[in-house]
């Protein structure tokens, strides 16, 4: 069977358009959040909520709740009030507080399900959880509805704020004294940045976030010299890596997670080779 | 005169603890007035206060010259600003921003404003080039361009000249005096002196014992008098 052929038999399966859909929507609001996250130095902040929302995901698994992603969803956001105001607080740094709840809710996160898990195959819960394994593809209709509509919304807010977020970005104490809302701006980074990681898990496991959040940002920034340009850039190289990591795993039958990241790290050392063409 | 800004006892300092003694200082359409001081004699705590990041420690500070969200602020440049990727025009038409409220998108007259802001900084050329890829003086043209794009009223400048070569910073004077010649108040934290004498109509000076405010002739008497200071 040709690739084709392969293609076109697997896109006969629904949950095979609304994972590619989800994945890509998921894929695009992650980068466009990367790029502030990124400048502000604020990718940690991405890696903590990451590992955080595993631990939810834990406890989630071993209460067995009906519907885990609104409680993982409604943790991770918490975490991320909590971690932003860590990195304000000069006494305790934030990347030590960021440490300490990462590393926290793994540990807790882990032990739960060891404890109290009633799943028959525990490492291979554990390690869907940490790499994303297939779970964008058995992701329920209402899930996959919920992912859309949250990544939309994440896109809608991000253009709004746009001019704000270049603004609290470019220079937060001009922004403060100017009044445009700097703290606001900041609470709603990462508030976004909660409901990105965690919807972003469904798609490549807790471990592997913060790639989606970074890459298409670095790359975007090697060949691209305005907010605007890098924005757009990195939006354009999420899509394409999503959508190409998307199917490579569904033909080859690799992991989605790893496999959109693979993706997303080569199509990196391509910017990184043009943007290094570009200075010589 | 109109009054930009008054000050009559203020005291800034961080959580309640003074940096500097009380200062009082009248800040008029078309003055100049240079900051003057040490190191950690308060002059950044006394500008950060007056653009009321800083609430006062004690005493009163009347800012009419300062229309919320039309801040002429020329700040210190950062590290973020050197690899952070914009360009001259998103650096300028950010100026805008505070007068925006809550609409998130820029208008007409904030393009326009941007555009006249490049051109009276003399960067209108420049625009679509990256701002971390420009010489330092040219930077600081542009953030003045910012500034002006927020309000061209008062302008406070923090070293307006640190870090430029000498032709630079010449070329930044003639373009604040300008401005200056214009009506803009102009109130400026420097450490070159020779600037500040050459273009300041009054002086503030922080000392850690006592502070001066006046006319820049009045200054020179005060510093002649007292020779320590």
């Amino acid at each position: 069977m040709g690739l084709m052929q392969t293609l076109a038999l697997y896109w006969q399966y629904p949950f095979v358009r609304s994972a590619l859909a989800v994945g890509v929507l998921i894929a695009l609001c992650a980068s466009l959040l990367g790029v502030p996250l990124v400048l502000r130095r604020f990718s940690f902040i991405g890696d903590g909520l990451s590992h955080a929302a595993f631990g939810a995901m834990a406890v989630a698994s071993v209460l067995n709740l009906a519907g885990e992603m609104p409680f993982v969803l409604g943790v991770t956001v918490v975490c991320a009030v909590l971690l932003l105001r860590a990195g304000q607080n000069a006494s305790l740094r934030g990347d030590a507080a960021t440490a300490m709840l990462s590393v926290g809710a793994m540990a807790v996160g882990y032990l739960l399900m060891n404890l109290f898990g009633t799943s028959a195959n525990l490492s291979g819960d554990v390690c869907a959880t940490l790499f994303g394994a297939t779970s964008i593809l058995t992701l329920s209709a209402g899930e996959v509805w919920l992912s859309a509509a949250l990544a939309l919304g994440i896109t809608a807010v991000f253009a709004l704020f746009y001019h704000r977020i270049f603004a609290v970005t470019f220079d937060e104490d001009f922004a403060r004294a100017a009044g445009v809302g700097a703290k606001a701006c900041n609470l709603l980074l990462a508030v976004s940045a909660a409901v990105v990681i965690v919807l972003a898990m469904n798609l490549v496991g807790s471990l592997l976030v913060t790639g989606l959040v970074v890459f298409p940002a670095l790359a975007a920034m090697r060949v691209c010299g305005s907010f605007g340009g890098v924005t757009l850039c990195a939006a354009l190289f999420a899509v394409g890596c999503a959508a190409a990591g998307i199917l490579i795993a569904v033909v080859a039958g690799t992991p989605v997670g790893s496999t959109i990241v693979a993706v997303e790290i080569a199509v990196w050392g391509l910017f990184w080779l043009a943007g290094k063409r570009r200075r010589a | 005169m109109e009054e930009r800004i008054r000050a009559r006892g203020l005291t800034p300092g961080y959580e309640g603890r003074a940096v500097s003694g009380p200062v009082d200082f009248v800040l008029r359409r078309g003055d100049w007035l240079a900051v003057l001081g040490e190191n950690g004699a308060g002059k950044t705590t006394l500008l950060r206060t007056v653009l009321g990041l800083l609430p006062p420690v004690a005493g009163c500070l009347e800012t009419p010259g300062l229309v919320p969200g039309q801040l002429g602020w020329l700040p210190q440049q950062t590290a973020v600003q050197r690899d952070m990727p914009a360009s001259v025009w998103e650096v300028a038409l950010s100026g805008r921003q505070g007068r925006r409220g809550w609409r998130p998108f820029y208008g007409r007259e904030d393009r326009a404003a941007a555009a006249r802001a490049l051109e009276q900084v003399g960067m209108a050329g420049f625009a679509r080039r990256r701002f971390r890829e420009l010489s330092g003086g040219q930077r600081q043209r542009v953030l003045l361009a910012r500034a002006l794009c927020a309000g061209d009223q008062l302008l406070l400048l923090d070293e307006p000249v640190t870090g430029l070569d000498s032709q630079a910073a010449a070329g930044m004077y003639r373009l604040l005096a300008e401005l200056n010649g214009q009506g803009t108040a102009i109130f400026m934290i420097s450490h070159d002196l020779a600037g500040a004498r050459q273009y300041a109509s009054h002086v503030l000076y922080l000392g850690a014992q006592t502070s001066f405010f006046g006319t820049r002739a009045e200054y020179e008497n005060w510093k002649g008098e007292n020779a320590w200071a």
